[in-house]
């Protein structure tokens, strides 16, 4: 497994995209905490970015180099080697090199400059990232059709990311006269993008301008076990597409 | 050696291979022929578990395929259209398959050599012809002196210097006792190359003989004109 994972992390490595991406997540926060004194701030601005671009970056990244490499998945097929091996590693590799650009990006300038939340922004960068990879895996093995598999990603994307957030306004506004509290947090646990950014959100001390439901948040979010509830839905939020995408590799005929 | 029973494969609503069967033993050297798009190809590939047969057993010497890999070390194949990365070099790809083998056994580099494949260790698998990549696809599938071999159209492609070089190896690894499935459109190299067939057509298995005794009873000197024959007479072995 660390030998397959070991050459997928060359060929990634080899198209300098992911050097890329480092770089300008890095420019982004040097610039953001620049601009503005206040390292809270900053965080804030940067959060809205990164909850834009992460997504964005490790599901297109992910599905594009995943058809890539089908040649290099039917070569290992025809030797000894484990299926469940060679898409778990394939997983490995993409995650490591999308997990250390976000590191190297965000995470560790963030806990140098400091502010609140900064821990919170790098571990939930990091799970962001392995989700979208996932549903980026659970996007690509079920078609063979490489712009097929990029445009389910990108409906993930947009789901997610614009369509989700949306519906709940909607919602909440139409039904502003009732009680939203608790349907507003069910709604929110499903989508892994909003999860995110109400942990960083609720970290930052500005929850007092979102209102009577921001209050509700901050009580069940500012725990421990809310803080708990969230992370492992995240993780959930990672296993579950990758499960069902090596469920239909295992049944893929190449 | 390779046992297939009852295999049955369908890709949507096409039937791909009907009720298969087909032993393959040791010693033996098999040609696989008939029309494109027969399932010659799809049969090789459940072998090798790239494709899961809807229903029926695979076995390799006695042990399911089914959910195992580890048979295929047994096993070298090379592909109809050798696909590799596009990145890497022949000489990375090499090294990166006997990496991944992890076998302390010395390779079998003969054809790597004679191929003159070393020359061009520095190219890029993306710069390569067509005909380049079916070199690489051979040396591959011969790299770690496998027990059987699996080759899907292997002359296809390759220069007449070249064929000859394989033909050679390929006879030569038949004398050592290896199992050989070979497809092919070309029944001059067949008639060289293999002793049983097994002609399939529309995924049902037509015929499956000794390439002599096919001779006999067509009274047929060639292949190709003793598979012509047995065509016509519709796969009746004796005409009344």
């Amino acid at each position: 497994m660390i030998r397959i994972t070991k050459h997928a992390l060359y060929d990634i490595l080899r198209n300098r995209f992911v050097l890329f991406y480092a770089v300008f997540l890095m420019i982004i926060t040097f610039s953001l905490f620049s601009l503005d004194s206040d390292p809270g701030k900053a965080i804030l601005s940067l959060l809205n970015i990164v909850l834009m671009v992460v997504p964005l970056v490790s599901i297109i990244f992910t599905t594009i180099y995943f058809f890539n490499s089908y040649e290099f998945i039917e070569l290992l097929l025809s030797q000894p080697i484990d299926r469940k091996v060679i898409f778990f590693s394939e997983f490995l590799a993409i995650s490591i090199a999308l997990s250390a650009a976000y590191l190297v990006g965000v995470g560790l300038p963030v806990l140098l400059l400091g502010g609140q939340g900064a821990l919170y922004m790098l571990v939930s960068g990091l799970l962001l990232t392995w989700v979208f990879v996932s549903l980026a895996f659970a996007a690509s093995v079920s078609t063979r059709d490489k712009a097929r598999g990029i445009g389910m990603s990108l409906l993930f994307w947009f789901y997610f990311s614009l369509i989700y957030d949306g519906l709940i306004l909607y919602l909440i506004y139409s039904f502003s006269d009732y009680p939203m509290e608790k349907l507003t947090l069910a709604l929110i646990s499903l989508n892994p993008v909003d999860l995110a950014r109400i942990v960083i959100l609720l970290k930052l001390d500005i929850s007092a301008l979102m209102g009577y439901t921001g209050a509700f948040l901050k009580n069940f979010f500012g725990t421990g076990l809310g803080i708990g509830y969230s992370m492992s839905l995240l993780v959930a939020w990672s296993l579950i597409p990758l499960l069902y995408a090596l469920r239909k590799f295992l049944r893929k005929d190449i | 050696m390779i046992e297939v029973r009852n295999v049955n494969k369908r890709f949507g609503k096409l039937e791909v291979l009907r009720e298969v069967n087909a032993t393959f033993q040791k010693g033996g050297s098999y040609a696989i022929v008939g029309p494109n798009g027969s399932g010659k190809t799809t049969l090789i590939k459940s072998i090798l578990g790239m494709v899961l047969p809807d229903s029926g057993t695979i076995e390799v010497d006695g042990e399911s395929v089914r959910g195992h890999w580890s048979y295929r070390e047994r096993i070298g194949y090379m592909p109809q259209i050798g696909r590799y990365p596009d990145n890497i070099k022949i000489g990375q790809l090499l090294t990166m398959i006997r990496d991944l083998r992890g076998t302390a056994k010395a390779t079998d580099d003969e054809l790597v050599h004679e191929l003159r494949l070393d020359e061009l260790s520095d190219k890029r698998m993306h710069t390569l012809s067509g005909g380049t990549r079916q070199k690489v696809s051979a040396a591959i599938s011969f790299l770690f002196d496998p027990a059987v071999l699996i080759l899907d159209e292997p002359t296809a492609g390759l220069d007449p210097l070249s064929v000859e070089i394989l033909k050679a190896k390929i006879l030569k690894e038949k004398e050592r006792g290896k199992v050989f499935l070979i497809t092919s459109h070309i029944m001059s190299d067949l008639d060289e190359l293999s002793s049983h067939i097994l002609y399939i057509e529309e995924g049902i298995v037509r015929y499956d003989n000794m390439i002599a005794e096919l001779k006999r009873q067509t009274g047929e000197e060639k292949l190709g004109r003793a598979i012509a024959g047995m065509m016509r007479n519709n796969f009746k072995a004796n005409p009344s």
